[in-house]
């Protein structure tokens, strides 16, 4: 190699390689701790002296304390059917309310499309003290299908906008000829344009079934028997005792409660990516 | 034959009402009233109505357990004059101000590395995204367990390698406890900024910046006047978001520390949980969470601004 190559490789290994390595070393070193703590005996992990890095005498123990010893179980049963049910309440919501709002005009149109953004940036933390009476004058205190009825008020401002901004990509013509012979405005919604909306589902799905599976405030306080509770509550509330910390099963817990949106983001990054960028950038 | 004409007359005004209730409820306007009112309903029902009964629960001393009256503006005076409060309201701030620049400059950073070519780009673009899409209380389990006490993994590192003697105060001191909880919304909040600003970037036609080339314009010439201003539009979209996120934050707070010690992390969300939920004293809480609405309301005035503006 000559000089000047290894001079231009060494400043590349430098000003792209070696920047890179330390942003994912920073941004991946908690999970890295999560993943090699849930493995350490209790013992190794209060022994200062060995090195922390990795674990000598790697152990199952915290996993199955974790899985027979706590309900992490139903937390994890009740996060699914709680994610699955809001997800699919609220898409059915935003595809009507997307397409409604991106395809036919109407007085008021333009102001619901307005008023539906603006909820989309009410955080949930304005609401939770009030959401709590809500919920009791519906019956659904303290049960998990409390969680199915309000998650879909933070999921469906999102995944409507994103519906209505991918509805205006596909062209009006096609629905105008199968309305010309004959389609109904469902049938025109529901055989013409939306199998061509598909990707914008999609994208609008993941995106809200990462979000229920992450909520915590409404869960907290939604939620109180511990079976009935999410994954993020559970964990929080039982594995954390005033200053005493479950440590192994906690770290475990945190892992496992982490596969499952990490496992459907790495199929989907595309359409995640399309959803977390479709707000703010165009076209 | 006169009744058969009264029949027949009949017949066809049933006819024609039939079919104008046809062509009503089949029109346009009618489909898309019935098409958008369940999203209406429901965001009338548990957003709108929520939050004109939490501005009503401001103004009562109602507790957990006991009706409560009218009270006025009482308990946002009584709020602003405790000191909790008022430490809690600058900490909201402080934490929003300070992480906010971080995840900016570090984002921004971050996205025009990533818009260079390297190998494995696709594979560090999507494992960066990791922090932000993992449920947050539970990363954070991560991170207070490496701000442990005795066994935090930072503070064996920094031990090793000879910086301290004892190791950091991470969750113990004040300060270090802010600062603690700062880090953890940092490295949570950075990739949402980098993935969209990156987004923002690869919108850029690359003859902008032969052209700039051209004109003789060097590496910081092309920042300054091709990428910052064209990038622009998507990092204001995310400003907003991420302040609106932050200063109405609650996980990262209550999981690393519950707000203390003694009180000194507290933001809004956590202390209006405490006082609201915890203690049972729905108005107080109700009061403290609306001290977050004139920033949100100032964001989302912004933010349709903004939109307005670059649809035209």
């Amino acid at each position: 190699m000559t000089p000047r190559k290894m001079t231009t490789t060494l400043a590349r290994l430098l000003s792209v390689y070696l920047p890179v390595a330390v942003v994912l070393v920073v941004m991946l070193m908690p999970f890295y701790w999560m993943l090699v703590t849930s493995f350490k005996t209790y013992k190794e992990m209060f022994d200062l002296s060995v090195s922390p890095f990795f674990p000598t005498m790697p152990t199952f123990e915290h996993y199955v304390h974790l899985w027979s010893k706590t309900k992490f179980p139903t937390w994890l049963w009740n996060t699914t059917y709680v994610a699955v049910s809001s997800t699919a309440i609220a898409m059915v919501i935003s595809i009507l309310a997307g397409y409604s709002l991106a395809r036919l005009r109407y007085r008021g149109n333009s102001f619901l499309s307005l008023a539906i953004f603006v909820t989309y940036l009410v955080p949930t933390t304005l609401l939770f003290i009030p959401m709590a009476e809500v919920v009791s004058q519906l019956r659904l205190l303290g049960k998990t299908e409390a969680l199915i009825a309000v998650y879909p008020t933070f999921l469906v401002p999102f995944c409507t906008w994103l519906m209505m901004a991918y509805f205006r990509t596909i062209p009006v013509e096609l629905e105008e000829c199968a309305m010309v012979d004959g389609a109904t405005r469902w049938q025109a919604l529901w055989k013409v344009t939306l199998p061509l909306a598909i990707p914008g589902v999609v994208t609008a799905g993941i995106f809200a079934f990462t979000l229920s599976w992450n909520e915590f405030i409404y869960g907290l306080v939604l939620v109180t028997r511990e079976s009935a509770r999410t994954i993020p509550v559970g964990v929080l509330t039982r594995l954390v005792q005033g200053d005493l910390y479950f440590w192994g099963p906690l770290m475990a817990a945190a892992f496992l409660g982490s596969v499952p949106v990490a496992v459907l983001y790495s199929f989907f990054v595309d359409q995640y990516v399309a959803g977390l960028t479709a707000g703010a950038v165009k076209g | 034959m006169g009744a058969n004409t009264f029949g027949d007359v009949s017949l066809a005004r049933q006819r024609t009402l039939g079919t104008r209730l046809h062509i009503w409820f089949w029109r346009d306007s009618t489909q898309g009233y019935l098409m958008v009112a369940p999203g209406v309903i429901l965001l009338a029902l548990l957003v709108a109505y929520p939050f004109f009964l939490s501005l009503w629960l401001s103004m009562t001393n109602k507790t957990v357990g006991n009706p409560g009256v009218f009270v006025g503006l009482s308990n946002f005076t009584k709020q602003w004059q405790s000191q909790i409060f008022t430490q809690a309201f600058w900490n909201t701030l402080n934490y929003t101000a300070v992480t906010t620049v971080f995840k900016l400059v570090l984002g921004f950073a971050i996205a025009l590395l990533l818009n260079r070519e390297f190998r494995g780009r696709q594979f560090v673009r999507s494992s960066m995204l990791l922090p932000w899409i993992v449920p947050t209380v539970l990363s954070t389990m991560a991170w207070l367990w490496m701000f442990d006490s005795n066994l935090s993994s930072i503070n064996w590192i920094a031990r090793r390698l000879g910086l301290v003697q004892k190791g950091y105060p991470w969750l113990t001191d004040p300060a270090w406890a802010m600062a603690s909880v700062m880090i953890v919304n940092i490295w949570r909040g950075i990739p949402f900024f980098a993935i969209t600003i990156l987004a923002g970037l690869l919108t850029i036609p690359q003859e902008l910046y032969d052209a700039a080339s051209i004109d003789g314009a060097g590496r910081l010439r092309r920042l300054v006047n091709v990428t910052i201003p064209l990038v622009m539009p998507v990092v204001t979209i995310v400003l907003i978001m991420s302040i609106i996120g932050t200063f109405s934050d609650i996980q990262v707070v209550y999981a690393l520390t519950g707000g203390g010690p003694t009180n000194s992390t507290h933001v809004l969300a956590t202390l209006s949980y405490r006082v609201g939920l915890q203690s049972g004293q729905l108005g107080q809480g109700a009061a403290i969470s609306l001290y977050m609405f004139p920033v949100l309301l100032l964001m989302v005035i912004l933010e349709v601004w903004h939109i307005r503006r670059s649809n035209r």
